[in-house]
């Protein structure tokens, strides 16, 4: 069975669901996906259906990025951590100081992405600074 | 001998010493003559001690090699060469793929070294473009682990050796 065939349910539902720029290609026995969803929770309902064709995403057998399409500028964020505070820093990346906190669940306002990882945030304290994009889902 | 005397026994030592070198050219000389000679070889370095040139470097073939030797050779005050030079042919150039791997996983570590941190169970490796993670985590963490490297791009994220609880 191809790759491709294993995950159809994944790419039909991906197609149905409107994903724009939807790129499905097989690399080195490796299903690499990739597009931008219309809302967080089509993103989050893709992500069910390949944990469901593949329990617990063990296989390695595909890469999926699909991004948000209304994670635009001014958009509102939730803090998604487990329980923990999210850190608010003074530049992009770990290495740079804390300027502020995101409480787990909170709101915050998109300002800019200075990459996919790095998000330029403003908290609803008014604190700015760089917070890690995984830590952040877009409301609709 | 009072001061001035001393002094005077000492200019005509020194002027004695210049006079020696004259006669017969010091190392310095000899290596600044030799490198003059080599300018044309920048790959050749010469070492000069009492008068014995050894030189040493990397060149692409024997007869760079006898040619470095034979123009140090004739220079004056020369006594003898003592030819350390090495042969190398010319390496290959790289071939890109291997480079671009490079490049790829240097930026693949910047993303890991960002995402790993929140994820003290899990062991994160990157190697030519593909990700290895060990370790013990959480479903819901290693959902969001794996979701935050995907979308690094990788060639493969191969999570075989890691347990979800």
């Amino acid at each position: 069975m191809s790759l491709q065939d294993k995950y159809k349910e994944l790419i039909d539902t991906a197609k149905s669901a409107g994903t724009s720029n939807l790129q499905v290609n097989e690399q080195e026995g490796v299903l690499h996906i990739s597009g931008e969803a219309p809302s967080g929770a089509v993103k989050d309902n893709l992500w069910n259906i390949y944990g469901k064709i593949d329990p617990n995403f063990l296989s390695g057998d595909v890469v999926m990025d699909i991004k948000v399409a209304t994670a635009v500028e001014g958009a509102k964020l939730e803090v998604v951590t487990q329980s923990s505070n999210l850190n608010v820093r003074k530049g992009p990346g770990i290495d740079q100081p804390v300027v502020g906190k995101a409480a787990h669940a909170e709101m915050v306002t998109l300002i800019s992405k200075h990459s996919d990882q790095w998000w330029l945030i403003r908290t609803k304290d008014g604190e700015e600074g760089y917070a890690h994009s995984q830590y952040l889902r877009p409301v609709e | 001998m009072s001061n001035k005397q001393l002094s005077t026994a000492i200019l005509c030592m020194a002027f004695a010493a210049m006079v020696a070198c004259k006669a017969k050219p010091t190392d310095t000389q000899i290596q600044a003559k030799v490198s003059e000679q080599l300018s044309t070889m920048p790959e050749v370095t010469a070492d000069v001690k009492d008068g014995v040139v050894t030189l040493a470097g990397n060149v692409a073939d024997d007869a760079t090699k006898a040619s470095a030797e034979a123009t140090v050779k004739s220079t004056e005050g020369v006594k003898s060469v003592v030819n350390n030079i090495m042969v190398t042919p010319a390496a290959p150039p790289e071939p890109p793929a291997t480079t671009a791997t490079n490049t790829a996983d240097d930026t693949l570590r910047t993303g890991v070294t960002n995402i790993s941190k929140d994820f003290p169970g899990a062991d994160i490796k990157v190697d030519a473009g593909v990700i290895t993670v060990t370790g013990e985590l959480s479903a819901a963490k290693w959902k969001t682990l794996k979701q935050a490297l995907d979308a690094l791009h990788p060639k493969k994220v191969d999570a075989s050796g890691l347990t979800v609880k």
